[in-house]
Parts: C-alpha cells; sequence; structure tokens
C-alpha cells in the first residue's frame, strides 16, 4: 500500500489517469499504443483491486478499507471512502469487466480507438467511485459522472439510431438522479449539517419526510435498475450500443441502482420502506412476469436480452423488498451472476453480430455448424440466463424465491415463474439462432472465435461455473453486512 | 466639505481605469498602432485587479460623504470584473482583428463600460448606483452598434437602448418613490428607516415593484429578458460575449447593493417578487432555448435560466443564499466567457460560427477544443465533476435549508430540461460527422486558444476542487454584510 494513498482510492485513480494518458496519446494513427496501454490500465485497475477481496475481513460488518480526507469544508463535504460485504464485491466486479471490455473492443473497434478505449476506464473509474463513496456529495458526483462516458460510449460507436438512445438514456437518468439531490440536501439539514451516508443512517424522520425521501430516491435508482414502469430506456440504449457499452450497461451500471436501494432507501428511510413494500413488490412482480412474455416476443437478440436484464433486475428488488437475509443476499448474488451472465450474451451477441452485421434472430439459424466452440459457450450462458442448477443464475433465483415463500407464498409462485419465462425466451432464441439447417448463406461462411474471443468468453464461464457450484466465497463476505443491514432496518426511525 | 485624502485611496481602481480609459482613447489619436491600444487595455486592466487587490480592505469603509463603498464583496466582485474583462479582450482580439473593429474607440467603450460596472459595485447610494448603471448601459449600447453597416446589430442595438432606457425610467421612479418615503438616497439609511417602519407599506411596496422591475431587466431575468436574445445574437460576437459576462457580476452586485443592503427589512415584500421571476426565467430560458438554432441565441436563453438561478439564491436573502448566488453569477461568467469565447475563435473573417450546424463533428477535428466546448457545456447543464455543479448545489442548499423545497424540485426539473440543449451541442461535436463545406478553421489565434484551454480546465479544476472560490464568496458576503 502507498503511502497515504488506499487501495479504493487507486482503485478509482488508476484507470482514470490511464485514460487521461490515452487521450493524451493523440488520434487513431496510435492506435496500437492505446489498445496495449489500456489493457495495461484495465489490468492495473484489477490487480489494485484484488487487494479488496483477500484483505476483506468477513467477519465484521463496519466500513474496511476506509479513507476519509476534508474536501469542501465549507459545507462539511469529505472525500470519504470505503466498502463493506454490499459494496466491495462490485467494485472487483466492475473492475473486472472493464478488462473484458477492453479486450472486446480490441480489434472491433477502428475509429478514435483512443478515445473510446479512455470512455470505458474513465467510466470504469467512476464507477468504482460510486460503489465506494461514503459522502453523499462525493456519492452523488460520481453517480452523474458516470453518464458521461457512456453518453458518449453510445452516441459515438452506437447503432443507427443512436442520438436518440443516447439522449434518452442520460435524460432519463437524469430525472432521477436530480431529485435525490434535492432529497440528500434536505437530509444534509435533518441531520444537522453533514453529508456522511452513515450518519444518515441514524437520523430519525418523520413518516411524511421518509415517504418523500423514499419517493425521490426511488426515482433515482428505479430508474437506474431500471424497474418496470420506468423501464423503457434500457431497450433502447441496448441495442445501440456498442457490445462494450451495452455490456458495462447491463453488467455494472443497473447494478448501480440496486445498490442504492441498499445504501440509500432501506437503511435511511425504513419505516416508508416497509410501508411501501408493496409498491416495489408489486412493480418487481410486473417486471419479472410481464417483461418476461415482453421478452418472448422479440426479433432482435440484443433487445431480448435487455428485457431480460430486466426482468432479472425485478428479481433482485424483490428480494431486497422481502427483508429477510436470503432475499438481499439472493439479490446480490443474483446481480453478481446477471454481471457475468449478461456481459457474456451481450459478448456473444457481439461476437455474432462483428461477423454478420445483424441482430435479428431471423437472420441466423444453424450457427452451430459453423461456429462449435462458440456454440457450446454461448449455451452455457444462456443456460445460466436461465437459471440451470449449477450456473450462477440458479443460486440468486433459488435463494429469492426461498426468501418470498417465507414472506408470502403467491409472491414466490408468482416469481418463480421467471424459471419458466427464462427459460422460454432465452433456449428458444438460442435454438433459432444456433441449431437447425443453415439458412442464410453468411451463416455458412462465419469463423469460429479467435483466441482473444475465446479467452473473453472462457473466463466468464469459469466465472459462471464457480459461482454456481461453489457460492459461499461470494455469500460470505456479505453475510455480516446484510445482517447489519436488516438488523437496523428492523428499528424503526420514526419521530412524530 | 473637502473630502480628506483616503477618499480618494478607496476610489483609486476606478481613478486609475478612468486613466487607462482616457490613454486608450488618445493612443490611436497620437498615431500609436492599434496593438498599443490593445496592449494598454490589457494592462490597464490588470492594474485595476492589482490596485483593487491592495487598495482593498476587508472592512468596510464609506468615502465621499456615504455615496461610495469599499467593502470586501465589492473588492472580490471588482477584481472578478476587471479579470473576465481581460478574459474578453484576449478572446476577441483575433474576432475584432478580422473585423476591423480592433481599436481605440472600441476597448476605450470596453474600458468605460468596466469604469461603470466598478462604480456599481462601489454604489452605497441611489446616486451612485444609477450612475455606474448608465455609464455602463451607455457604454454597452454603443459596442453593440458598433458595426453600423450591420441590420441585425442596428437592431439589437435600438431595441437594446429602447428597452434599457424604459427600464432606467422604472428603476429612477423607484427610486424617487423610495427617497420620498424614507427622505434618502443612502442605501444604509434607506435600510434603518424600512426597518424602524414607513408610514405607508403600500407605497413601499409600489415602489419596490419598481425597482425590482429595474433589476430585473439588468440581470436580464423573465419577463424582462426580451433584449437578452436580440442582444446576444445581433450583436458581433466579441460583444455578445462580454455583454455576458462581467456586467453580470455588476448586475449581482447591483442586486445586492439594493435588496441585501437598502432593502432587507421589505425582504419579505421583495422576495415573492423575485420567486416569480426566477422561476418565469428558468421556464422561459430553458424552454426557448430548445427551439435554437443558432448558439449564440441558445446560450442567450441560457443565460435567462441561469440568471433565474441566481435570483433563486438572492432570494433566499441570507447569507447562505447571498454568497451561493455570487458563487453562481461568478461560475456562469466563467462558463459563458468560454462558450462565446469558442464561438469567437471560431470564427473567421466572414464566417461566423454561430448556427448550431457549425459544431458538427468537431471532435473529428479538433478533439480538444470539442472536449473544451464541452465540459463549457456540461458545466452550464450542472453536471459533476464540473462547476456548474456546485453552483447549482450552493443555490439549491441554501433554498432548502429555508425550507423552499418545492422551489428547489422546480429548479432541478429545469435543469432536467435544460441539460437536453446542452447535451445536443455535445452531441452535434461529438456524434455527428462533420459537414462537408467545413467552417472550422484550424488554429489561427494562439492566445485565444491557451485561454480556452486554461478556461476548460479551470472548470474542471473548481469543480475537482471548489472550496477556494466558495469561501471567497462566503467570506466576501459575510465581511460585507454580516
Amino acid at each position: 500500500m502507498l503511502e497515504g494513498i488506499g487501495y479504493l482510492s487507486l482503485t478509482i485513480w488508476v484507470p482514470i489517469v490511464v485514460g487521461i494518458l490515452i487521450l493524451a496519446t493523440g488520434d487513431d494513427r496510435n492506435a496500437a499504443g492505446q489498445r496495449t496501454l489500456a489493457l495495461v490500465g484495465s489490468l492495473l485497475g484489477f490487480l489494485v483491486a484484488v487487494p479488496l477481496w483477500t484483505g476483506f475481513d468477513t467477519a465484521t460488518p463496519a466500513i474496511q478499507f476506509e479513507e476519509m480526507a476534508e474536501w469542501i469544508p465549507a459545507f462539511n463535504i469529505w472525500y470519504h471512502l470505503g466498502v463493506d460485504g454490499i459494496s466491495m464485491p462490485f467494485v472487483l466486479l466492475n473492475s473486472f469487466t472493464t478488462i473484458l471490455v477492453v479486450l472486446a473492443g480490441w480489434q472491433v473497434i477502428r475509429t478514435k480507438v483512443g478515445q473510446y478505449m479512455a470512455a470505458f476506464l474513465i467510466q470504469s473509474g467512476v464507477i468504482n467511485g460510486v460503489f465506494a463513496a461514503l459522502d453523499g456529495v462525493l456519492f452523488y458526483v460520481f453517480f452523474e459522472a458516470m453518464l458521461i462516458p457512456l453518453y458518449l460510449i453510445i452516441g459515438m460507436w452506437g447503432g443507427p439510431n443512436r442520438v436518440y438512445a443516447a439522449i434518452k438514456f442520460f435524460l432519463y437518468t437524469l430525472l432521477g438522479s436530480l431529485l435525490m439531490l434535492v432529497a440528500m440536501i434536505y437530509l444534509f439539514f435533518q441531520s444537522g449539517g453533514s453529508f456522511e451516508i452513515l450518519e444518515w443512517h441514524r437520523v430519525g424522520l418523520t413518516m411524511t419526510a421518509q415517504i418523500l425521501l423514499f419517493v425521490a430516491f426511488f426515482f433515482a435508482f428505479a430508474v437506474k435498475v431500471p424497474m418496470w414502469p420506468v423501464h423503457t430506456w434500457l431497450p433502447d440504449a441496448h441495442v445501440e450500443a456498442p457490445t462494450g457499452g451495452s455490456v458495462v450497461l447491463a453488467a455494472i451500471t443497473l447494478k448501480v441502482g440496486a445498490y442504492g436501494f441498499l445504501r440509500f432507501t432501506l437503511p435511511i428511510v425504513p419505516d416508508a420502506s416497509h410501508e411501501l413494500a408493496w409498491l416495489i413488490v408489486a412493480f418487481s412482480l410486473v417486471a419479472v412476469v410481464y417483461i418476461g412474455l415482453v421478452a418472448l416476443v422479440q426479433a432482435d437478440m440484443k433487445k431480448l436480452i435487455a428485457y431480460s436484464s430486466i426482468a432479472h433486475m425485478g428479481f433482485v428488488t424483490l428480494g431486497f423488498m422481502l427483508f429477510n437475509p436470503l432475499g438481499i443476499e439472493g439479490g446480490l448474488v443474483q446481480m453478481i451472476s446477471h454481471g457475468f451472465v449478461s456481459a457474456a450474451l451481450f459478448l456473444c451477441i457481439g461476437v455474432m453480430y462483428d461477423r454478420m452485421h445483424s441482430r435479428q434472430i431471423a437472420d441466423y439459424g444453424g450457427v452451430a455448424n459453423t461456429m462449435p466452440k462458440f456454440a457450446a459457450l454461448f449455451m452455457l450462458f444462456a443456460m445460466a440466463n436461465a437459471g440451470l442448477p449449477g450456473t450462477s443464475g440458479f443460486v440468486g433465483e433459488f435463494m429469492v424465491v426461498l426468501g418470498a415463500v417465507k414472506v408470502n407464498f403467491w409472491w414466490a409462485a408468482a416469481a418463480a415463474l421467471t424459471l419458466i419465462f427464462g427459460a422460454a425466451y432465452t433456449l428458444w432464441m438460442y435454438k433459432r439462432v444456433v441449431f437447425g439447417k443453415v439458412a442464410n448463406p453468411h451463416v455458412a461462411e462465419l469463423t469460429d472465435i479467435d483466441g482473444r474471443e475465446f479467452l473473453v468468453l472462457a473466463l466468464l464461464a469459469v466465472c459462471v461455473l464457480a459461482m454456481g457450484l461453489y457460492p459461499l466465497p461470494v455469500t460470505d463476505v456479505m453475510h455480516a453486512s446484510v445482517n447489519h443491514l436488516l438488523e437496523h432496518v428492523a428499528h424503526s426511525k420514526l419521530v412524530y | 466639505m473637502i473630502p480628506p485624502s483616503t477618499d480618494f485611496l478607496i476610489a483609486l481602481p476606478e481613478i486609475s481605469l478612468l486613466v487607462v480609459a482616457s490613454v486608450v482613447l488618445l493612443i490611436e489619436a497620437y498615431g500609436g498602432s492599434k496593438n498599443a491600444a490593445y496592449i494598454t487595455t490589457l494592462l490597464g486592466l490588470l492594474l485595476g485587479c492589482v490596485v483593487v487587490a491592495f487598495a482593498g480592505s476587508p472592512e468596510t469603509r464609506l468615502a465621499f460623504g456615504g455615496l461610495y463603498i469599499n467593502d470586501a464583496m465589492g473588492a472580490t466582485l471588482k477584481v472578478l470584473t476587471c479579470f473576465s474583462a481581460i478574459m474578453a479582450v484576449i478572446y476577441s482580439r483575433q474576432y475584432l482583428a478580422d473585423r476591423g473593429m480592433l481599436g481605440g474607440d472600441y476597448l476605450a467603450l470596453l474600458l468605460f463600460a468596466v469604469l461603470g460596472m466598478m462604480v456599481m459595485i462601489s454604489a452605497a447610494h441611489f446616486l451612485t448606483l444609477y450612475l455606474g448603471l448608465e455609464l455602463l448601459s451607455l457604454a454597452l449600447y454603443a459596442m453593440v452598434a458598433m458595426r453600423r453597416d450591420d441590420v441585425r446589430a442596428s437592431e439589437a442595438a435600438m431595441k437594446y437602448f429602447v428597452l434599457g432606457a424604459l427600464a432606467s425610467g422604472l428603476l429612477l421612479y423607484g427610486m424617487s418613490l423610495l427617497y420620498g418615503l424614507t427622505g434618502s438616497l443612502e442605501l444604509g439609511r434607506i435600510a434603518e428607516v424600512v426597518h424602524g417602519g414607513v408610514k405607508s407599506e403600500k407605497v413601499l411596496v409600489f415602489a419596490l415593484v419598481f425597482v425590482v422591475a429595474g433589476l430585473g431587466f439588468k440581470l436580464g431575468a423573465a419577463p424582462f429578458h426580451m433584449w437578452i436574445p436580440d442582444v446576444y445574437h445581433g450583436a458581433p460576437t466579441a460583444v455578445a460575449l462580454f455583454v455576458g459576462s462581467a456586467p453580470k457580476l455588476a448586475a449581482f452586485a447591483f442586486a445586492m447593493r439594493l435588496l441585501a443592503d437598502g432593502l432587507q427589512p421589505a425582504h419579505g415584500d421583495w422576495q415573492q417578487m423575485l420567486a416569480v421571476m426566477a422561476v418565469a426565467s428558468l421556464a422561459i430560458g430553458n424552454l426557448a432555448a430548445i427551439m435554437q438554432t443558432n448558439i449564440k441565441r441558445m446560450l442567450a436563453y441560457s443565460t435567462i435560466s441561469h440568471m433565474g438561478f441566481v435570483l433563486l439564491g438572492i432570494m433566499n436573502g441570507s447569507l447562505a443564499g447571498y454568497s451561493g448566488a455570487m458563487f453562481y453569477a461568478v461560475t456562469y461568467v466563467l462558463m459563458s466567457l468560454g462558450g462565446f469565447g469558442m464561438v469567437a475563435y471560431l470564427s473567421r473573417a466572414g464566417v461566423e460560427a454561430e448556427e448550431l450546424d457549425d459544431y458538427k463533428g468537431l471532435n473529428a477535428k479538433h478533439p480538444w477544443l470539442a472536449a473544451v466546448m464541452g465540459m463549457f457545456m456540461l458545466s452550464m447543464a450542472g453536471l459533476p465533476p464540473f462547476v456548474g455543479f456546485y453552483a447549482k448545489l450552493t443555490v439549491l442548499q441554501a433554498l432548502i435549508g429555508a425550507g423552499w423545497i418545492w422551489l428547489a424540485v422546480v429548479a432541478v426539473m429545469f435543469s432536467l430540461i435544460g441539460a437536453f440543449y446542452y447535451l445536443r451541442v455535445v452531441k452535434l461535436m461529438y456524434f455527428d460527422a462533420p459537414a462537408a463545406t467545413d467552417t472550422i478553421p484550424a488554429s489561427h489565434a494562439g492566445d485565444a486558444h491557451m485561454l480556452l484551454s486554461a478556461n476548460g480546465l479551470a472548470i474542471l479544476l473548481l469543480g475537482i476542487l471548489p472550496q477556494p472560490l466558495m469561501t471567497l464568496c462566503a467570506y466576501s458576503v459575510q465581511m460585507s454584510l454580516g
């Protein structure tokens, strides 16, 4: 550890600094060097995140790797970082995904390579900041700044309708976060002049205030998750974004919303959360059932996976609102698993798109004949998305369903429908794309994945299987923090 | 009575600026080159900064029998005014030179405008306030009309002049009513009388309406905003650049002197007027900006919405609100200078880069300029990590602290709408391919290019470390009012 600079700061600033360095190397004439630099930067970013895992004390729910420095004393704003069992896995997941994204864009991106790589690295650092920030304003700064690189990524390297998708994505998510800003300033005054998130956890609030704060936070996080009915930006953004953008969007940025529920909504307004849990549960179940059906009829593969993401994230928010350890841990495991699986599926679609320049299911068929290695890996991820036991997708869903049974049988029954719908839309898509006769002459000319693509997908396959077979290390990390959170949420902080 | 010599010492910045302005006016008449006038102007403004910094003192002092005040807020605003005038002059040098406008006459007018602002900032008396305001306004009318063969500029100048004169009339009428009510033109004395209770509350409110209307015009707040789009659009870019920068600081000082120094006891009365104006400005500014295709017009409407935010801060009537408004005004000036500076920089002889479409594909040709412009736009939209975010944060914080939560929600909702048109500029620069006929010239003015870079980096740096500027604003306001 460097003197005075903690690992968390490094996970934030290493990617950002490398990203700026890449920008400074100029235009596409230096593309090769820029790619290498980006890979080095993402590897370094992951390396400095590893000690967070190895040095993590799973026995305590306390904040670890804490860093604190004065930032804007005029408003009592601190550069305060720290992780607990809830946030730490996401820093790691994010740093890991960045490597994959850099590798995935290696050959595909041919114009403005430097800006592409820099955008992803800066984005990576900023997202680590979101998960590590313990000061409200610091959190907000990262939370908003995160939008800028993604806006540029979608708009610059996206599909034909990219401008619409980029602006919609930006404004939609900004809508939520601006209300959260008002809520945060309100909390600043309620807590006697503090922007400390942990301090806000302790502030007593009236029911009216709690409900209003709940609504403000709900807007901010529900849009990010995205929950039905504020999900409509996601399919657009996913379809238009380049592969790397879709991967980061699905694997990481959606998790920021769900994380917000655990860091802000539940502990700051526990009474309102209990009061309004039915609403979130209802939205989540609609997402699981209705969006699952919507996914079934999609003709565009990316759109299908986008809707599947919404359905899976519905599971996460459902788990959070059960207020039992199985539900919350299940939701967290589901988040991480979805990070791997959705990233992998978008990468798979990217692999095919790079060759065929089509995402329409109808244009494919019989891919297994020409791309056997790819088909095998794709199969694994499709199964994981459907929640097959033995893959990571199963663990989280199973835990959430178990948790739901304890609360309300019918919730569990409705949620369990996802196992059917998920299997239906994923496997049906897989069947139409990979199996069958080679209907399209272009499919006959496909070449199987090369070493780079194989490496990326194989890394994810290992993660999916490892988490599916032996999830204990992951749940161990969360256990203490989740229990602590539940204990906190169980106590009313109502003032009259 | 002969005023003691310290009075002149207190007014030294203004006096030195007056001397420099006169010298600049004479340089060309006595065979000096245009460059000499330009350099003298810059040095004169720099001298103004230095003199303020040395002559100023944190404690409040009155001079010339209560006409003139020197306090921390005044000193800070004067330094910033001179500084932003320097930036405006450097940004516009090449633009003016290309169009044959760079000369002693233009620069002298500019210096007189700065002098007017400094007088306004130092006013402790309605008379001084009005004199400074008129000196500023007359210089600006003339600057807008500089290109007299240009139809749009002439129209803009005409509109500006007529509406400006009307606003001055309103202001004077309000002041005369206040004089009748309180028996004094001195701001401090008026505050005392109003505090002690006036004979007729009705007349006070009546007078306030006129004074606030005049103020609204000078700030460019709705519903007194009509002149802003036409002037920004019609005036040469260099002039629009100047009109949109330092005078906003003077207008802020004007509001502070008038409302916080003179009429603080009537806070409850003017608060509502300001709240209405602020919401109207946010609505009109942000909604109308969406429809613009000309970047100068778009920035004009964006100014209106930013002034809405400044008004929200002032409306609050607390130290937090005032210092938030001051921080907002200062950062706005910095962003506005950058935005217009870019427009001026990208324009060349015969071509104005003022249509939004001129910015298409800027990133492909000049990635650094696009990045800098992107920073200005995102900062104006109030996104972190740029300084515009903290400006909004301070104002919102003051609002919520005083219990105006609904107003804060309205303000952020309009910023959301505003984000759209700033994003559109980013979209044009980054997502669109450059137009076939390239109107974007290669770098030709090294000084402006460097200043643009510094300006952009300042926006980012102040966004990462906003503390010093925040403290400065809070300290100035605190020392002057607290």
